[in-house]
This record gives structure tokens, sequence and C-alpha cells, in this order.
């Protein structure tokens, strides 16, 4: 069964052109991309991820975004969503080492390739038990 | 002997020479195309520009229509380009700052990003509560209230340099000068339309309403301000988003002619306002069409103004021009090397013929810059200007058979593009129907397929790859007491204020956008910024009676 993917973008940043470069490179790599535009809050992500029966979850960030991802973290621990999160953009060191401890699965930067991308993803998915969405 | 058939003869000797060194040699690409993906011939001789009225036509002296070589006569001669770098993190403490540093370093404008937390109509202090604290001074510095603004400009020498602004609508910064009476030279990046549809700035208001207050900040600084040119038409976020050169320039003057269209639907004549509006377009690090780019486009707004809107004033033909060198095109991998694609990309536009360049750091592709690298970007601008020698003589590269083939091809393409865009009812419609995002979403498809099959090649990223080295730089990290003053002095200012007279100018703003009352909404920011209101309540009032926008379809 194909892969089925959430890509947003949260929060207050409109910068779009590196998600849709990425939302391409999955679908080439035969991944079902969701791709929900810019100005998505935590809300609108947890029902997408929901209503929609995702493997995962991408979240781009390119001017800061990232501040909201440990909001968004809590917010699928507390409902038990027990989807993984991957983080891709301009992310800092420090903040990547800090959300990785709180439990981002994967971190993807400029320049990463489509195909690493896409490895990436699949070992992520792959390694799960198979089951989906809520627990 | 004739001449023409003693060229003939040599190209031809030529012809085989190249055939036969390929058949030696194998050729290097199985293409040779630019940026716009325009076919490159191996060589441009007088074939490719050989009609005897060309000069005149095409070129002209600078100063002159169709001002292909420049808008001034003299050009950098006696006024170099304004070196004019990009500012905007953390509090206007710091935008002071770091403006100051610069301006004692030889940089001779400003240029002024508002916050995205400012972009989106938020205040500081409902930014930290709605949404999150990390927001405040993460991207661009947050420019409340005149308090704000006030501190930003303290000991800038404003009477001496403009400013460039990128304030969109409801124009809250600009209209904090006029409050002030802080009134610089200045160009303010409010094109709706990039905003719009590169930015995805529907989520702050719906076009219509955009269109509306543009036209009316444009409208009232025509007729209450000399230096303020309220309108640079933004080329610049079409290419960031992912645009090629020839779209960009098509979209950016499509976008122009709209604007032009609307002010003049709102009965201010083409002279009043069209002298007032200037170019943004982005730097990117093919040099030869980024120089011609600039030089097409000055060339086809002059013919748009002249020929389309029979502008009288010759102010009204001239497009003056800023480049930022691209971002994009920046990598994390081997960060460095930024330095020297900034220097070939700002080599490039001033080549083309740019009246104001920012420069890149180096570090903005990892985070904020830091004030080191900033300073290197200002000074690879007095190195091109002061080392090179390529600012002393008026468009260097004029006459180069590449050069003047490529501004002509880059020229028809883009005619192209806007007659297609003419075609489907203009620059409103096909923002609002999804024509122009959807060309800018097919460009990065293709740009995604050329970087995979190496055809493109970025250096340290696809071809060349070093290992990673992350150790080199600073990341960025704000000051929290600046965040924390800046929001206490906003909750102050709103607290310590006449509220009967603020709820009034507010209430006033209302009707004037709900077109129950007329006025200039751009007037009645200015009227509601005077009784101490904020960023964060003008963008409310407003958004109560238009809305908040719809996107375009995605993907």
């Amino acid at each position: 069964m194909a892969i089925r993917m959430l890509l947003a973008k949260i929060g207050i940043d409109g910068h779009d052109r590196g998600i849709r470069f990425v939302a391409y490179s999955l679908r080439d790599g035969g991944i079902e991309v969701i791709y929900t535009g810019p100005w998505q809050t935590i809300d609108s992500v947890v029902k997408t991820a929901i209503e929609e029966d995702v493997n995962l979850v991408g979240i781009s960030t390119l001017g800061g975004d990232y501040v909201l991802i440990p909001k968004l973290l809590q917010r699928f621990k507390r409902e038990k969503i027990d989807i993984p999160i991957i983080l891709g953009g301009i992310i800092p060191t420090d903040v990547e080492e800090s959300l990785k401890e709180k439990g981002v699965a994967a971190f993807f930067h400029p320049g990463a390739s489509s195909e690493s991308i896409v490895e990436a993803i699949k070992k992520i998915v792959e390694g799960r038990s198979g089951s989906r969405s809520q627990v | 002997m004739d001449q023409k058939l003693d060229l003939d003869k040599s190209l031809r000797k030529w012809e085989e020479g190249y055939d036969a060194s390929l058949g030696k040699v194998p050729i290097r690409k199985k293409k040779f195309t630019t940026q716009s993906e325009i076919t490159v011939e191996p060589l441009y001789t007088p074939r490719q520009i050989s009609e005897s009225d060309y000069y005149l036509e095409k070129l002209g002296f600078p100063g002159q229509y169709p001002y292909t070589r420049g808008v001034y006569p003299s050009m950098y001669r006696n006024r170099l380009w304004t070196k004019r770098l990009l500012v905007g993190y953390g509090a206007p403490e710091d935008l002071n700052e770091r403006n100051k540093m610069l301006l004692s370093a030889g940089e001779t404008g400003l240029n002024v990003t508002g916050s995205s937390v400012s972009m989106r109509g938020y205040d500081t202090d409902q930014m930290a509560e709605e949404l999150d604290r990390g927001y405040v001074g993460m991207y661009g510095t947050p420019l409340d209230s005149v308090l704000d603004t006030d501190i930003s400009l303290e000991d800038i020498p404003i009477d001496k340099v403009s400013v460039n602004y990128s304030d969109q609508a409801p124009f809250v910064s600009t209209a904090t000068h006029f409050v002030l009476d802080k009134i610089v030279g200045s160009t303010n990046h409010a094109d709706c339309f990039s905003h719009w549809i590169s930015c995805a700035m529907y989520i702050v208001f719906p076009l219509d309403a955009h269109v509306r207050m543009t036209v009316d900040l444009v409208k009232w600084c025509s007729r209450n301000v000399r230096r303020w040119h309220p309108l640079s038409i933004i080329g610049q976020h079409y290419s960031q988003n992912g645009a090629t050169p020839v779209q960009e320039l098509a979209f950016t003057l499509a976008s122009g002619i709209a604007h032009v269209d609307n002010c003049l639907k709102a009965g201010v004549d083409i002279d009043e306002f069209a002298p007032r509006i200037s170019g943004f377009f982005d730097g990117q690090i093919n040099v030869f069409e980024l120089a011609a780019k600039l030089r097409a486009a000055r060339r086809m707004w002059a013919s748009i103004m002249k020929n389309r809107f029979k502008a009288k004033d010759q102010r009204s033909w001239q497009l003056r021009i800023h480049v930022q060198t691209s971002g994009v095109e920046l990598t994390r991998q081997v960060p460095h090397l930024n330095i020297a694609r900034v220097a070939l990309q700002a080599l490039g536009a001033v080549l083309g013929g740019c009246n104001s360049l920012h420069t890149d750091s180096w570090d903005e592709a990892i985070t904020i810059p830091s004030e080191k690298s900033a300073l290197l970007a200002l000074m690879t601008q007095h190195v091109i200007s002061e080392e090179t020698g390529v600012a002393d003589v008026i468009d260097p590269l004029g006459g180069s058979y590449y050069l003047e083939s490529l501004t002509d091809k880059i020229e028809q393409e883009a005619w192209k593009i806007i007659e297609d865009i003419d075609a489907r009812g203009g620059m409103m419609k096909a923002a609002k129907d999804g024509y122009v995002y959807r060309n800018i979403s097919n460009s990065v498809r293709r740009s995604l397929i050329a970087v995979k099959n190496k055809e493109k090649v970025i250096v340290g990223v696809n071809e060349f790859c070093q290992p990673e080295d992350e150790s080199s730089f600073e990341s960025f990290k704000i000051d929290p007491e600046l965040v924390d003053r800046q929001i206490e002095r906003t909750k102050r200012l709103r607290k310590e204020r006449d509220q009967a007279k603020a709820k009034a100018a507010l209430d006033e703003l209302r009707l004037i956008a709900e077109g129950s009352r007329d006025g200039n909404i751009f007037q009645g920011v200015i009227d509601a910024i005077k009784v101490d209101c904020t960023r964060g309540e003008i963008t409310r009032a407003l958004q109560d009676v238009y809305g908040k926008g719809k996107p375009y379809a995605g993907v």
C-alpha cells in the first residue's frame, strides 16, 4: 500500500517554494501527498492528519515556524495520535537537537536530494508496525 | 569587397571549424540554456542584431527613451547605485543599531523589512499571546506603532539617506513616518500582486481589498508628499517563489499594468503617479541573463508607459530598479561559497544598470545574518564599485552581440506572457484564477528535474560535494529583554492613550473601508496612528470589513 503523507506549513510564514518542491519529489517517489498550503494551524494539521489517515506528517519551516513544533508534538501526544512528524527547512542546530529529543522523527535541510528524502520516509514508515493513525 | 559577403564567408569558415572541433572533443552539455530556458548559441555575431536602425530604436542613449542603457545620462560616473542592505531582525533597537553600523561602513540607503509578525498584521504582544513569543524578532523587525518606528530611526540621518520599505497594506510603517514627520525619500514594496501570489498574502486581506488600499496609498502620496515612492512593482517575490527570469519580468510588468489601470480608474492622472513607480527584481547568478533582464525591463516599461498609457512626462517612462541578490541560490552546503555567488549576482545587477542593490550575507541560507557577514556583503559592493572598474563606463556590456540578443529574446518571451495575461483579462484575474501560481509551480517542477538529473549543477549540492561543515557560523539569538521591552511598550501605548479618540478613529476607518463614508483609507490609517492605534488594531479593523482572502489552487 502506498505511503500517505500530509505536507503542511504551520504558523506565520508564507514561503512555500521548498514544500512544493518536496511535494513533487515525494509524488515522483510514489508517495501519496496531501499538501494543504501555508497558514495551517496545529488544529488543522491534527484534523487533516486524522481525516486523511496519513502515515506521516511533514512540516516545512523557513521563517521560524519551528517554534510551534513543540506544541504540535504535545498535541499529538495528548490526543494519542501515533503518526511520526518530520521537519524540513531552515532549522538552527541547537533547535534541531532539542526537537529530536522531543520526538521529531527526521530532519531535512536545504539541498537534500529527492531520493534521500523518499528513502528516509520509506524507512520511517516501514520501520513501524504497520498500524496507521490512532492507537 | 562587400562587407556582408565577407562576414558570411568568415562565419561559415568558423562554423566548419567549430563542427570539426566538436568532432574531436565532444560537446560539454546536451543543451546550453539560460535560467529562463532560452537556448544559448555557441557564438553571437552582428548577425543577431543587424537591423540598421537597431541602435536608436532598441538601445538609445542613457537617460533617453527607451532607457535600455540606463535611466540617467551619467549613471555611475557621478552617482553609484544606492548600496542598500536589507535588515530585519530582533527589536526596533536591533534594527537601528545594525543600520547605523552599515551606514558607518559606507552603506548609502536603508532597506527595512517588517517582521512576519507585522506582515500578518499582528502586534508583538498579540503574537506572543495568540501564537508564540518565539516568533517575535525572528524574521524581520516587528514595528507595532509610532514608538517602534521612532526607535528604529534614532540618529539616522534621514535627510541624507532614503529608506526602502517592505510595508504592505494597510501600510502602517509608512503612515508612522508621516505622523512622526520623519519623511525620507522612500520606496515601498507595496505591490500587492506579488505579495498575494508569491507570499500567500491572502491570509491578511482579499486581493480586492489589497488593491483598494494600494490605490488609496498611491493617491495620497502623489498629492501630499514629494520624495515618497509608494509603489515598487516586485519581480523578486515571483522569482524566489520559483518563476524563471522571463516569467518574473512578465509577471512584474503585468502587475505594473494592473496597478496603473487601477489608479487611472480611481481618477489619478497618469503623470501624477507614474514617475513614482519603481521596480524590484531578483538578482540571479546567470550574469548575462540578469543584466539582459534589467535592460529589457527598462525598455519594456518605457514602451508600456509611453505607448500603452500615453504618459507624457518622461519620468513616467523611466523604471528605476532595485535588485536583491537571490537567496534561493545560496546553499547550506559549503556556506562560505555563498560570498562568491553573491559577488557574481551583484556584478550582474550592476552590469544591468541597477539603481539600488541589496547583497545577501553568506550565512543567510542558514540563519539571520550576523553583523560580520552583513558587513562582508556590503563590502562586496565596495569591491565592485571601487576595484573592478565596471562602474567606470556606462552600460559596459552594451553592444555585446550576446547581451543584446539575449535582451531582445527575453523581451520577446516576456511580451508573449503579458499578451497571454491581457487575453485572460489582466493580472487581477490571472492572480485570482491561479494562472500565475500554476506557471510558477511548473517552473519549480522543471527546476527540480534539472537539479535531479544534473542538467543544472549546484556546486557543493549535486556536484563537487564536500563533507558538511556546520561549525563555522553562529546561530542568531534574540535578546529576550528587548522583546519584553517591546511587548511592554505596545501594551503601555494602548493603555495610556485617549481611548475614546482611538475608538473613534478605528470606527471611522471601518466606515471609509466599507464605503459608507467618503475618504482615503491611508488617511484613515494615519489618523488612527495619530491617536496611538497600533498595527494589529488597524489591521483587524480593516479585516472586520474585508475579511481575509481565499487561497488559490494548490500544487
